[in-house]
């Protein structure tokens, strides 16, 4: 059985990108501005995040493409289902 | 050798496709794609039904995140001591794997504790108060089924990865099958770090 040959990655390196952007998240919610930025900023943090412990501690990186199409799929049938929602969402 | 063995042994592969170390990796990955589908539907549903309603309240001023944030660094916290767990098992070290994976299952029974405190004083204390109970407002609905879901993925990987403690303990696994275990746990962050969003902070 082949043992992993990818390098290893640098994982407290991204516990503290992932404990910053909690921290930047709580810090958004608490900022008086637009609540449309807020929804902008919290998804993209959350998003970032997401990928962060996919790609790396899920290892994704070093995994084949292939893999991050399969990783990849739910997403793209929530889009799906989203928009074929779309006439209950905004009847008209 | 037949002809049908020759076929057969053809038709199939020795060498997973996607993961060729491993074929339960690749199961796991199709696993927790189909499982991301769940949760799609579960998150979408509850933002068209806010999306809908009049008066869905600020999550945040019901919910209150500070307990919920220290529950999102927990499990930020198991996760990489998961990670841990796995690279000293690939390095043969086996206090430094039964330490870090102990610790992950006990985080996530902190975060489960933390969770059924949450959920005791929100039903008999909080969503009465505000008038939105379980029977009266579909925010009480969304909420527990989304984290309901989300707890009983927790339990199940409080489960599943003391199985795997005890089954290297064993010497029945090793370092592939904690990677696997490892995708789960890692998942089940993933989707938190996705709800604390979502049904937190938005």
């Amino acid at each position: 059985m082949a043992e992993t040959t990818h390098p290893e990655p640098n994982y407290i390196g991204v516990f503290w990108w992932l404990l910053i952007l909690t921290i930047l998240e709580i810090a958004v919610v608490y900022t008086p501005i637009a609540k449309m930025v807020i929804a902008v900023m919290l998804v993209t943090l959350a998003v970032t995040k997401a990928a962060l412990v996919a790609m790396y501690f899920m290892h994704l990186r070093f995994e084949r493409r292939t893999l991050a199409l399969v990783a990849l799929s739910p997403f793209v049938l929530c889009v799906f289902l989203i928009l074929m929602l779309t006439p209950d969402i905004f009847p008209h | 050798m037949s002809e049908a063995a020759a076929i057969h042994a053809v038709v199939e592969p020795q060498e997973s496709p996607l993961t060729p170390e491993s074929w339960g990796k690749l199961g796991m990955w199709l696993f927790l794609a189909g499982d991301a589908m769940s949760f799609g539907c579960l998150i979408v549903g509850y933002g068209i039904l806010r999306h809908a309603s009049a008066n869905w309240p600020v999550p945040k001023d019901v919910l209150g995140i500070n307990l919920t944030a220290f529950m999102t660094f927990l499990l930020i916290v198991s996760s990489v001591t998961m990670v841990l767990s796995l690279s000293a098992i690939q390095k043969h070290d086996m206090a430094r794997f039964k330490k870090f994976l102990g610790l992950t299952i006990l985080g996530g029974l902190i975060f489960l504790g933390c969770q059924a405190y949450e959920w005791t004083h929100l039903i008999t204390e909080r969503l009465p108060e505000v008038g939105l109970s379980f029977s009266t407002h579909l925010f009480a609905t969304t909420f527990f089924i989304l984290t309901g879901f989300h707890g009983m993925h927790v339990t199940g990987g409080v489960i599943y990865n003391s199985c795997v403690l005890a089954a290297v303990t064993r010497g029945r696994y090793e370092a592939k099958h904690v990677e696997i275990a490892g995708l789960y746990w890692h998942f089940v962050d993933l989707v938190w770090i996705l709800i604390f969003t979502f049904v937190y902070l938005l």
